[in-house]
């Protein structure tokens, strides 16, 4: 199968890998996935308490090429987009941007999950109330 | 010396042709061009004895008579030979086969075609390191048994069956053993007499021989074995394989069993040294684990899996200078890792973790080493981005995490 060239580069030179404090209460925290699956990713931002703005964000990803890039991607569109605007983020976006084949779909689905997992994470620790997220199918 | 790239290490799954091999076949392409079967003029008299000197070279290999030499158009086929074949011939005898779960698919899938037509098939399970339990096989067989179809050495493993002990379990009990050799020969000393082989399948392409043409062995003495033919035609081989024959490829597959002949000690004592370098080199990391039996193994095989890190994600890093096959589901459209690999008691995430590495005839040293070194900085580079490399370092336990299964 041949990567496409935005897939390639960013598991070359993959954006924003690393750990974020996730004791901190303006860090959002995703993990999801499973090793059993063959993809785990974890996802987290850093929020800007006054303007809610995502001011930093990380991964690191368990898996193929596709769910590498595919959270690089993320946490680069994640940076300096508030958390409402970051929760509009969609799928199919990654899909388009990163030209994936249909069998790597789910990687971008997991990529959505996780940036929904993060945000919940910082919601229920600033005692916003969990969103409900509709269920896609990977 | 100028490294050539890509390196080529998937020679389980396909061989470079040899020259020498092709440079016998070429005249069968053109000047000697008859059909093996036309008996009235000089070209076809020119084919059959080309074929006919073929089948001495290939039944040599496998100390075997010429005679026994079914040709086919691969192991696929002659494993569906075999084991429809066994099946439709001694149907009054009985209906029941006995595999085993890391075989290839083109006996796994012959024998689930046999289990809808109403035989019935007994999967074996393997030990951890990929060896079927002896004591499970002969309690598996019954007085409806007729065949035992165990593989000799596996394609993702290179782990080595005891043919032996086996072929001499299916004979105490009257049973006719059928093994799919498509890895072992030519690659390890393999003697249909020694071994008490009734039947067996094995292929050019693997054997730095052509595509397209196999050869399913076929017992004629102590006992006399008979397969029924799965291709109406001509009566050609014997009557158990009819269609004209490849007499080009059959001239290579015949050249290239003579080159294992003469060659097989040397390249298994070189080709088994570099792949333990290239093993002991890559086990220096850390988490790293070598699948099967190490010590009944084909000379040229290793199958590692670096845990932590995904299999397809991992050959992402080389494979545009490394050709090698991961046992990731990634590869495929299914989701599901290597089942040969899960077999061995692997979960899915070692399953998923794993690369198999096929050396061959024409690797090098220098290859090995450029080997090493990316792979190494590779897995490093992809534990320090994996989730579950920094969870394992800071003492978390993985598998008490609740996973969200898709």
């Amino acid at each position: 199968m041949a990567y496409s060239e935005k897939v390639i580069d960013h598991y070359s030179n993959p954006k924003n890998v690393g750990t974020l404090d996730k004791s901190k209460a303006n860090v959002g925290t995703g993990l999801v996935g499973a090793p059993e699956c063959g993809d785990v990713m974890r996802l987290q931002i850093e929020v800007d308490e006054v303007s809610g703005v995502i001011r930093d964000a990380k991964f690191k990803t368990f898996g193929c090429g596709s769910a590498i890039a595919s959270s690089s991607l993320a946490t680069e569109w994640l940076k300096g987009k508030t958390v409402d605007q970051a929760l509009q983020i969609d799928n199919m976006d990654i899909v388009e941007e990163l030209h994936l084949p249909p069998v790597k779909i789910h990687c971008s689905v997991l990529a959505e999950d996780a940036i929904k997992a993060a945000i919940n994470d910082y919601r229920v620790k600033n005692g916003l109330p969990e969103l409900v997220a509709e269920k896609k199918a990977h | 010396m100028n490294l050539e790239l890509p390196i080529y290490l998937d020679n389980n799954a396909t061989t470079p042709m040899d020259p020498r091999v092709l440079e016998a076949m070429l005249p069968y392409f053109t000047q000697k061009f008859g059909n093996a079967a036309s008996r009235n003029h000089s070209f076809g008299w020119v084919a059959e004895e080309a074929v006919d000197y073929a089948r001495e070279q290939i039944a040599k290999l496998i100390n075997a008579d010429p005679k026994e030499i079914i040709l086919t158009s691969g192991a696929t086929e002659a494993d569906n030979l075999a084991i429809k074949g066994v099946y439709e011939m001694y149907a009054s005898k009985g209906n029941h086969i006995i595999t085993c779960t890391t075989e290839h698919k083109a006996v796994l899938d012959t024998c689930k075609h046999i289990e809808k037509i109403g035989g019935s098939v007994t999967y074996l399970e393997v030990k951890e390191d990929g060896l079927i339990d002896l004591a499970e096989l002969e309690k598996a067989i019954t007085d409806k048994t007729i065949l035992v179809s165990i593989m000799y050495g596996n394609n993702e493993t290179g782990v080595v069956q005891r043919v032996r002990e086996i072929s001499k379990i299916a004979r105490k009990h009257g049973v006719l053993f059928f093994t799919d050799a498509t890895q072992a020969v030519g690659k390890i000393p393999v003697d249909v007499n020694a071994d008490g082989i009734d039947l067996m399948a094995f292929s050019g392409h693997k054997m730095y021989g052509p595509k397209g043409v196999g050869a399913l062995y076929v017992r004629r003495k102590n006992p006399r074995v008979k397969v029924t033919a799965q291709m109406d035609g001509g009566g050609h081989e014997r009557g158990m394989r009819s269609g004209t024959l490849n007499v080009p490829a059959i001239v290579g597959f015949g050249k290239a069993c003579e080159l294992c002949m003469n060659e097989m000690e040397s390249e298994a004592k070189r080709l088994s040294a570099m792949r333990d370098r290239l093993e002991n080199a890559l086990m220096e990391l850390e988490e790293t684990y070598v699948n099967g039996n190490r010590e009944h193994r084909l000379p040229h095989t290793s199958n590692i899996s670096f845990k932590y890190v995904e299999g397809e994600g991992l050959m992402m890093g080389f494979n545009k200078n490394i050709a090698l096959s991961s046992g990731s589901a990634c590869t495929s459209a299914s989701l599901e890792p290597s089942y040969v690999l899960k077999a061995l008691g692997l979960g899915d995430d070692l399953a998923h973790s794993s690369l198999r590495f096929g050396l061959g005839r024409f690797t090098t040293d220098e290859q090995i080493d450029f080997t090493i070194k990316a792979i190494k900085e590779t897995v490093l580079k992809l534990r320090e981005m994996s989730p579950l490399w920094e969870m394992f370092k800071e003492g978390v336990d993985i598998n008490a995490i609740e996973w969200a299964h898709h």
